[in-house]
């Protein structure tokens, strides 16, 4: 479980995060909403510790990761796999070697283990072909499910995609969505989703939290969602041309 | 109000040169203590050394060739005359090369090639966010991307220091002798009369300092790069110019210190 308490964030004397709390439940999928802007990745960057909070904790499991060594959270970061918004791919190696990355750093497999894994985590995105390509020989979509692929190599407890369908076309946004969700299915993982596509909302999540102003301004279940009259919800959900009782559009 | 800004600003600006040592001094205490995380950086270090040593070779190799060859032709069209020995070509230029030039030309040219080169690689990475997701995943992100740098910074520059040292005085001896200046004799003569076996090692000491200051001063800017393909471009940049200026500060507080 992941708990969020009170947290406070500001950068050069402009507040980013204001009192901001949040709890993570064990197997759900809960997507952090809200305008670009808004402070969900500042938040998400929180959660593994790359950012410390000005005021307040974030605990991983019961462990305050702001309180703990450099080497202690490094440990509870193995617990967690990142997509990135760009995917974050080494481009100085090619999309095989970007998967078997963190099971040659992590683990003690043979080099024919690794192999095996790295297919096998290529066949579950969908790209069982790509392993010799470079990062810059692949589409956009493409790079995120690499990224993804490695993001799930080490099965990791929790996993984290910043802006997971941003910048790629419907159909490609589609694929993804519905990879998150048989991944989810398959690896029985913890997944927060830092997002503002209503739609990728609705496919993949339990629970939606959304930020506005830097303040943790709603959060619910997607039933709740689509039953909220809160002004400043249904603004942003309009504005991704959702309308409440009926299937959202891709924006 | 404005007023009370403006002295912010100029307080903030005043104070950013501390805040970079600070930030330096804190880098260079992380990538100390990951020396002992030997397995994290073990497989980066030898592509390190290579990026850094060997690839710089056939440049290193060219810049001191045409330093000791011109250093020769200068040596004897200012010193030469029927009152003082040719031998005082040797004695020149083979000090100049060991204790300055040898060490200053691989310091300036590397700063350019191996400097910008690390800025540029780490500045990219900063900003497509590689450094994060390495760290994301539990990797110490400093002494994978850092202490391999700096290390083979450390022990590749003595090297090239070497080979320039060396590459530079044959360069100035085959070239006196076949313009004419100088024999081959006379020039080792006078490189033997006034060779101290000290300027060699202070050569290499010189080098590795070079070393030090060009890959931490490159790894620093690239580490902390921020603002996308500008700010690449900028940190690339800062990372040459501000090593060659560290290079001339060194250079003097070694002479200073050693001779």
């Amino acid at each position: 479980m992941i708990e969020v308490e009170h947290i406070y964030k500001s950068f050069g004397g402009k507040p980013v995060l204001i009192d901001v709390s949040l709890r993570i439940s064990e197997g759900e999928t809960l997507a952090i909403i809200g305008r670009s802007g808004s402070g969900k990745s500042v938040l998400m960057k929180h959660l593994i510790g790359l950012l410390k909070p000005d005021r307040g904790r974030v605990l991983v499991d019961g462990i305050d990761i702001d309180a703990i060594s450099y080497d202690e959270l490094r440990k509870v970061r193995r617990e967690f796999g990142v997509l990135f918004q760009g995917g974050a791919l080494f481009d100085s190696m090619n999309s095989f070697e970007n998967v078997a990355f963190p099971l040659r750093t992590f683990t003690d497999m043979t080099e024919a283990e690794i192999r095996a894994e790295v297919e096998q985590c290529l066949s579950m995105v969908q790209l069982p072909d790509v392993g010799p390509k470079m990062p810059a020989e692949l589409s956009g979509g493409m790079r995120k499910r690499v990224a993804l692929a490695r993001a799930v190599a080490l099965r990791p407890r929790y996993v984290i995609y910043d802006e997971p369908t941003s910048g790629l076309d419907p159909e490609t946004s589609n694929t993804i969505d519905e990879l998150i969700k048989s991944l989810t299915d398959q690896l029985h993982m913890t997944n927060i989703v830092v997002t503002h596509d209503m739609h990728s909302v609705l496919t993949i999540a339990d629970r939606a939290a959304f930020i506005h102003n830097g303040h943790m301004h709603w959060t619910g279940t997607i039933e709740a969602l689509h039953e909220s009259h809160d002004p400043v919800l249904c603004r942003f959900v309009r504005a991704n041309e959702y309308q409440i009782g009926k299937p959202a559009l891709r924006t | 109000m404005r007023v009370r800004t403006s002295s912010l600003s100029l307080t903030a600006f005043m104070l950013e040169p501390v805040a970079a040592l600070g930030r330096y001094s804190l880098l260079l205490y992380h990538a100390f203590r990951s020396l002992g995380d030997f397995k994290v950086y073990r497989k980066n270090i030898s592509e390190q050394m290579m990026r850094v040593g060997i690839d710089s070779i056939p440049i290193v190799a060219l810049a001191a060739a045409f330093s000791g060859a011109v250093t020769t032709v200068q040596t004897a069209y200012q010193l030469v005359s029927p009152f003082i020995p040719k031998t005082i070509i040797g004695s020149i230029v083979v000090p100049s090369m060991i204790l300055e030039l040898g060490a200053v030309v691989t310091g300036f040219i590397l700063a350019g090639r191996v400097g910008a080169r690390i800025a540029a690689e780490l500045g990219t990475m900063r900003v497509t966010e590689q450094i994060d997701a390495l760290e994301a995943m539990g990797l110490n992100s400093i002494g994978y991307l850092i202490v391999p740098r700096v290390l083979a910074g450390i022990v590749m520059f003595p090297v090239l220091y070497i080979a320039a040292s060396f590459i530079g005085i044959t360069g100035g001896l085959f070239v006196g002798s076949l313009s004419g200046y100088v024999t081959a004799g006379e020039f080792i003569d006078g490189a033997r009369e006034f060779f101290q076996p000290f300027d060699p090692i202070f050569g290499v000491i010189k080098s590795l300092v070079f070393g030090f200051v060009i890959t931490s001063i490159s790894c620093y800017k690239g580490y902390f790069t921020g603002g996308g393909a500008e700010g690449v471009g900028k940190s690339t940049t800062q990372a040459a110019v501000t090593s060659c200026v560290y290079i001339l500060l060194a250079d003097l507080v070694l002479a200073i210190v050693l001779l």
